[in-house]
């Protein structure tokens, strides 16, 4: 507050009373019509508080009279987001998924989709991109355990790789040959060194082979090569599931491996499986 | 308990009394009477060209062939292109419009500099539609002497007719200023055909409500006040200015002392301002410029007019009021020759960042590419081992044709022997020369698959570059990336 307000003796306007190094400020006023902006903005303020939700309580808040929150108004956009999805969505549906991909615009759809479809449901195993990691195959990569077709992948994503909740999940049971005695160390020793030979890491085992036509090549081949209506994979492939150290192969052959994936077609509607299809085809390794 | 303290209430009323009347400053309509002379002249000069180049550019037609639009000027914002003339922008080149807004910012400091507050007082669209306006004004309510004369009156019908006219008229030049403002945007023919006819859009009939509402607004009621409050240039462009800047200036050394002067009556002793007034009435923003510079002033030099008028009448010489920098005021007042100092550090600094920004920005324009290519490679997985081995790597491209041609064009890969290429879902062989298709002023977007053996990969990360050629195997652009491996 001023102490002491003057008239300046050569303008006739009243000083704010401030001074530095001996200049006064003048008090000079503001324009009317920048006034009446300013008490407009005060009164559009105070008729949002009371429409708008505005004064926060202890708990809670004042929710204003037109009852709007971001919640619905998110929930209201998702809808219509949904609303206008519905015309690819039921396409997608109806449509045989080679179908869908022969079908630019649809195409396009299903993949811009699975990308976001896919990041919801499957990254948290298979990585982003379908990446991959140990136990998790790499969905990018040229080397399927049950097929890399459309409709395989469909079929997987369907039902799933050993799931307890569908009779029609893909399923096959590798034997634990050391734990259930079919084999002993040594032997698996021996044959974990042909199976390693097969893709040049290790050298040929005589011992190892033949066993390995006894014990494996009715699901893995005669070659190694693998057998897609098992879920057996390719064992001359330069691709590692659990990672191609021979410790590791031993561990496999020893005690089994048996990965798990859900059968989604109970929680994921038809479209968005054949969508994640789409998408994890175009991932790279698609047949 | 309810009853103040006789003192304090004195003193709140005093305090009150002291602030409230003073906090306020009420609006003083300025009345400005006409006024002929050289700078009105130059005045009436340049608003004609202002409000033709306004009004007739986004007519001018400019042929580009099908499928683009034939505006020479046009800012496509829903087709995300802009158009001038020969020139055309996509929404990555936006650096052409800040290039033009930087040049348009040094230009103007370079003429304040030079020659004052000329852009105030001449080219401001804010001065040119008030000057518009004020004009209409004239016109139908008469000069300053009737315009006060007709305020004053009761209401009568003379004073309706006359009032309800000049607004009726401003609206329309508002509502064409708006208009023309849209044509900017869209395609001027339609947008005007659709106006008219209820088809434009929402939005359209959105910013042609605002642009009428604020050129009515801001020219017909606000006019000095927005130099005086609004407009942030008068509060900085003292930094332009220096002692050899002109500006409208009353040459007190030979105005002073003032005094009214009769025919015959000797000036010996005495200034040569006769103390008429004309240069405060004349004024557009109400101001007296024999108080010396003030902020409000514009720089319109009508207050120049006006005593030229005045001194030819008394037989004085002109220019009592002139274009003349503090510098040359002095020197005038000692009776000195002035100078003419257009080459000062500040100007030659202007000048030489004119010329920069004009020469970078004439450079990017001449080696303009109407091809360009952009590489994004896939963040997961950043490598993916095959069941023989080797490596690949994949990558989103994205081919901006800034032709109107389609074009089927070849991408080529260096830098990795043995290294080939496939896109995504194709289903073709891999090859070193993947034919691409673009459409014309479109972006085409590829995913396209990098192969290469494991034993030609060295390191983790190598240096890949793609390159665009023609069917000539001319290089049209390229980008550099990169391809991962495991370590
Ligand atoms: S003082 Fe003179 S130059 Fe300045 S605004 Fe008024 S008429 Fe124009
Ligand atoms: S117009 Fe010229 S003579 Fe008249 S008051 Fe202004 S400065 Fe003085």
């Amino acid at each position: 507050m001023p102490t002491k307000i003057e008239k300046d003796s050569v303008t006739g306007t009243e000083t704010t009373g401030h001074e530095w190094d001996g200049i006064k400020e003048l008090n000079n006023p503001l324009p009317k019509w920048w006034l009446y902006v300013f008490y407009a903005c005060v009164l559009f303020s105070a008729v949002w508080m009371v429409l708008y939700p505005s004064v926060p309580y202890l708990r809670s808040h004042f929710g204003g009279v037109l009852g709007y929150t971001q919640r619905d108004a998110v929930a209201k956009r998702l809808e219509e987001a949904s609303g206008a999805q519905a015309q690819y969505r039921d396409q997608i549906a109806k449509l045989d998924i080679q179908a869908v991909k022969a079908d630019a615009d649809l195409n396009r759809f299903a993949l811009a989709g699975g990308r976001v479809l896919f990041a919801e449901n499957c990254a948290p195993c298979h990585q982003s991109g379908g990446t991959g990691a140990k136990g998790y195959p790499s969905l990018a990569d040229d080397d399927w355990l049950w097929g890399g077709k459309l409709e395989d992948i469909q079929m997987t994503l369907q039902h799933g790789v050993r799931s307890t909740n569908d009779d029609d999940t893909r399923v096959s049971q590798m034997p634990r040959f050391l734990a259930d005695g079919l084999l002993t160390m040594p032997q698996i020793q021996a044959v974990a060194q042909h199976v390693l030979s097969l893709s040049g890491l290790d050298k040929p085992n005589a011992d190892g082979a033949k066993l390995f036509a006894e014990q494996c090549a009715s699901c893995h081949g005669e070659q190694g090569k693998g057998m897609r209506e098992v879920g057996a994979p390719n064992l001359t492939d330069k691709i590692w599931l659990y990672g191609g150290d021979k410790a590791v192969v031993v561990q496999s052959i020893a005690y089994s491996r048996g990965g798990v994936m859900p059968a989604w077609a109970g929680r994921l509607d038809d479209a968005t499986i054949k969508m994640l299809a789409l998408y994890v085809h175009a991932l790279g390794g698609g047949e | 308990m309810n009853q103040m303290a006789p003192e304090t209430k004195n003193r709140a009323d005093a305090m009150l009394g002291l602030l409230a009347p003073s906090l306020y400053s009420d609006y003083v309509k300025v009345y400005p009477r006409a006024v002929s002379g050289r700078f009105r002249n130059i005045k009436w000069a340049i608003l004609i060209a202002c409000l033709a180049a306004y009004y007739i550019a986004p007519w001018i037609r400019w042929d580009r062939g099908p499928n683009a639009p034939d505006q020479a000027l046009l800012l496509d914002m829903a087709g995300r292109r802009g158009y001038f003339f020969w020139i055309e922008i996509w929404p990555q080149e936006v650096y052409y419009l800040t290039g033009l807004l930087i040049l348009g910012a040094v230009a103007l400091f370079l003429a304040t500099a030079l020659f004052g507050r000329v852009w105030c007082g001449y080219t401001c669209p804010q001065t040119v539609w008030t000057d518009l306006f004020m004009l209409v004004e004239r016109w139908i309510e008469g000069d300053r002497n009737a315009r006060i004369k007709l305020d004053q009156q009761p209401f009568s019908f003379n004073k309706a007719w006359r009032k309800t006219a000049k607004h009726a008229v401003w609206l329309v030049i508002a509502a064409t200023t708006g208009g023309a403002w849209i044509m900017y945007f869209q395609d001027a023919p339609t947008v005007t055909r659709e106006i008219f006819t209820g088809d434009a859009s929402g939005g359209t009939y959105f910013f042609f409500g605002l642009f009428t509402g604020t050129t009515y607004l801001l020219a017909g009621w606000a006019r000095e006040q927005v130099c005086t409050y609004m407009c942030p240039w008068p509060r900085f462009q003292a930094a332009m200015q220096d002692e050899h800047t002109l500006a409208v200036t009353y040459q007190g050394w030979r105005g002073e002392a003032r005094g009214k002067h009769k025919a015959g009556e000797s000036w010996e002793g005495r200034g040569d301002c006769v103390d008429c007034r004309a240069c405060v009435n004349v004024c557009p923003t109400g101001i007296d410029i024999r108080d010396g510079m003030q902020l409000e002033c514009i720089g319109c030099g009508l207050c120049i007019d006006a005593c030229d008028e005045i001194m030819t009448k008394v037989d004085r010489p002109q220019r009592l009021i002139d274009f003349v920098s503090i510098a040359n005021l002095e020197r005038r007042a000692q009776k000195q020759p002035t100078i003419l100092k257009l080459i000062r550090s500040r100007t030659v600094i202007y000048a030489a960042m004119l010329v920069l920004v004009a020469a970078i920005m004439a450079g990017a324009l001449l080696t303009r590419a109407s091809w360009e290519m952009n590489v994004l490679h896939d963040r997961a997985p950043l490598y993916v081992t095959l069941s023989d081995g080797s490596l690949r790597n994949g990558y989103t491209i994205k081919l901006l044709n800034k032709t109107r041609d389609e074009r089927t064009l070849y991408l080529t890969i260096e830098g990795i022997p043995q290294a080939t290429m496939f896109l995504a879902g194709e289903g073709e062989a891999p090859s070193s020369r993947l034919p691409v298709t673009v459409p014309p002023d479109d972006v085409g977007d590829y995913r396209v698959f990098v192969k290469a053996p494991r034993q030609v990969i060295k390191e983790s990360s190598t240096t890949l570059r793609f390159n665009v050629v023609d069917e000539q195997g001319r290089r049209l652009t390229g980008y550099k990336s990169t391809f991962n491996a495991p370590n």
